[in-house]
């Protein structure tokens, strides 16, 4: 009796184990990338979009200049060069060659206008405001002034250990 | 009565046990690995794009950063695939005129998505959030092989969970400062921190990253 109990427990629950026995790596969610559903909702009232909202800017730190510089080197080097002279290696590649991002006396453009321009593109130049986050277009603005400082350095700008080592 | 068996069917049955026990345990070891092996994994499988977009000539060539397409890479758990604006940032003014970018035109004055095809992937059981990662000092290479040197693109490493837990049992080894993420062949060089100064920089290492919740969630 015993063993044609147990047979009848088998018969029911190795099936409903096997139930369980599907592909796991392929589970029914949301593709991101492929789904209706995905899509962008309708604005909300009251809102205004992404890059319209207001970005103080943020306090000038070591960090945010460092930022900056990989940044700068990720986003603007492939056409504006590492030094801003707007000679960058897509340029040399038949891409019309930017304005040079330093003035002559060795300013950098004005803060606002430059993370406006990031932003949402100047002629030719197309938007990064979906590629770069509001905060790391300040601290572009930021490396440039540092970038153009640099263009005009002089050996007082230089700490002592620099000097040392630059000797 | 003559013998019923010669005495070479001793050493035919023998041949034939031992032959059987071999046929089943290569079948065996061959069923558990299969699914381990590179073929099986599609390592190095180029896979078929809508546009045949070269990396080495992108990354290689021009040293376009990874961010510049895969630009959510940092924020999000997806890297993301560039939309076709990205592609035109450059290509509406160069190449305009390449048959092998008209897909790409295609897309932009149609304003439909390109179907790029994904080349690496973790099954769906699997958690895993690129942002964490590279903020946490691992570089793309790490997983996604120099991606600089392929023409095509392809799957680099095997994504097995062995391979996972390979770095998550010790992490130090296979983290770099923050300036070399991206860098596609990077190598230690005698300057670089060693492993215990970038797990105390990233702070890793306070928790348990082999917990089955770490990825399996």
């Amino acid at each position: 009796m015993n063993a044609v109990r147990s047979v009848c427990i088998m018969a029911i629950s190795l099936p409903l184990l096997a139930g369980g026995c599907d592909d796991m790596s392929k589970q029914d969610r949301e593709n991101p990338y492929a789904s209706r559903n995905s899509a962008p909702a309708d604005i909300a009232q009251g809102t205004v979009p992404y890059h319209d909202a207001p970005h103080p800017v943020p306090p000038l730190t070591a960090g945010l200049l460092q930022r900056g510089r990989s940044e700068y080197h990720a986003f603007c080097a492939p056409c504006h060069a590492e030094t801003g002279n707007g000679d960058g290696m897509v340029v040399q590649r038949g891409f019309p060659a930017p304005l040079p991002l330093v003035t002559p006396d060795g300013h950098a453009l004005p803060s606002r206008h430059v993370y406006d321009v990031i932003t949402v593109g100047q002629g030719i130049m197309y938007g990064f405001a979906q590629r770069i986050a509001p905060e790391d277009r300040w601290a572009i603005v930021a490396y440039l002034h540092a970038l153009a400082r640099s263009q005009h350095a002089t050996r007082a700008d230089m700490t002592p250990e620099q000097q040392a080592s630059a000797q | 009565m003559a013998a019923l068996f010669t005495p070479r069917a001793n050493v035919i049955m023998t041949a034939s046990v031992l032959a059987i026990a071999c046929a089943v345990t290569s079948g065996c070891l061959l069923w558990f690995a299969w699914p381990y092996t590179d073929y099986a994994r599609q390592v190095g499988w180029t896979i078929e794009q809508p546009v045949p977009f070269s990396h080495q000539h992108h990354v290689a060539g021009l040293g376009i950063d990874c961010r510049f397409c895969h630009s959510s890479v940092e924020r999000s758990a997806q890297a993301s695939m560039p939309p076709t604006f990205t592609c035109m940032t450059c290509h509406s003014q160069i190449w305009t005129d390449a048959a092998v970018l008209a897909g790409i035109r295609d897309s932009f004055l149609r304003n439909t998505p390109m179907t790029w095809q994904r080349v690496t992937d973790v099954p769906d059981y699997v958690y895993f959030n690129h942002g964490i990662h590279v903020t946490k000092g691992v570089g793309c290479e790490s997983c996604h092989g120099n991606v600089a040197t392929m023409a095509l693109t392809y799957k680099a490493k095997s994504l097995t969970m062995q391979f996972c837990l390979d770095c998550h049992r010790d992490p130090g080894s296979s983290l770099r400062p923050a300036e070399n993420i991206f860098d596609t062949d990077w190598h230690r060089v005698p300057s670089t921190p060693g492993p215990a100064a970038l797990l105390a920089r990233y702070h890793v290492g306070g928790r348990n990253l082999t917990e089955c919740s770490i990825c399996h969630r």
